[in-house]
């Protein structure tokens, strides 16, 4: 096979995967905000986790697909479970409006965000020529991602473990009943 | 026909729409902070984007460390949750109103 014709049977396959995804992300968030019940609205968000991760997939970043996977659609989404059960499911969720007129006017602020980023995007704000990742994954993602996470990116790595360690102790302490 | 970066920055802005509409409507706060996930998540995907646009890792590294923060966030955020809802017994954001004046 020529390389011209692989490359359209990638792009087919690209074009497939991405056709079937995205519609199912967009539901899946929407049924995720409307759902009456939180563990629903848990569930839902782990397939639009899914969704995500395959993106990544076909964007030439299978690091971060990997780790969306194993910390978000896993580690992330069973501590909300996991909070959302001990605390109890509330069936009912209050339905009164504190803020009049709250509801539509949060419907319309957000349409109008996406209006004008939309509105970005066709302005060719961010109007890039298709590039590829060839060169920089030379030799797999994930060793590339491991060689610039520990050269130019040290320093923020060592913080982001310091981050952690201090989140970890804040939620001892928090979770800890006050004499 | 190709998938250009367009389609996934138009996918990103949708999702986090999606997620700024959810904070505002829903009461719960526990959904509230999946929609905060959600936002999280658009941007990353709009991250990885850029990082194959420019045909650079470091978007990818970005979104990595995203994620760090995410997961410290969610951690420290759902601790707060659990100490508030031992002392009110409820979960709703509109429950938690001591300094309103």
């Amino acid at each position: 096979m020529t390389p011209l014709l692989a490359a359209t049977a990638s792009e087919r396959a690209e074009l497939l995967v991405f056709v079937v995804l995205a519609p199912l992300a967009v539901v899946t968030a929407v049924g995720m905000v409307l759902s009456r019940n939180a563990v629903y609205s848990a569930l839902l968000l782990v397939v639009n986790f899914f969704c995500l991760a395959g993106f990544y997939v076909l964007l030439e970043a299978q690091f971060v697909a990997a780790v969306q996977v194993i910390v978000y659609a896993g580690a992330i989404m069973v501590l909300f479970l996991f909070v959302l059960m001990l605390l109890g499911v509330e069936s009912q969720e209050a339905l009164t409006e504190t803020i009049k007129g709250q509801r539509p006017a949060a419907v319309l602020l957000s349409l109008g965000l996406l209006v004008a980023v939309v509105g970005a995007l066709a302005a060719g704000v961010f109007d890039a020529a298709p590039a590829s990742l060839a060169t920089a994954n030379e030799g797999g993602n994930v060793q590339a991602i491991g060689r610039i996470l520990f050269t130019r990116y040290t320093f923020a790595f060592e913080i982001a473990g310091i981050l952690l360690v201090v989140a970890a102790v804040g939620a001892l302490v928090l979770g800890k009943r006050q004499p | 026909m190709r998938v250009g970066p367009g389609a996934y920055l138009l996918l990103s802005a949708i999702l986090f729409a999606i997620g700024v509409a959810g904070v505002l409507i829903r009461r719960n706060a526990i959904v509230v902070f999946m929609c905060i996930e959600l936002m999280l998540n658009a941007v990353n995907l709009s991250f990885i984007t850029f990082a194959k646009t420019n045909g650079s890792l470091d978007g990818q590294v970005l979104a990595f460390f995203v994620m760090v923060v995410a997961a410290a966030e969610v951690v420290v955020g759902l601790g707060i949750l659990v100490a508030i809802f031992r002392k009110r017994s409820s979960t709703s954001v509109d429950d938690v109103n001591l300094l309103k004046g």
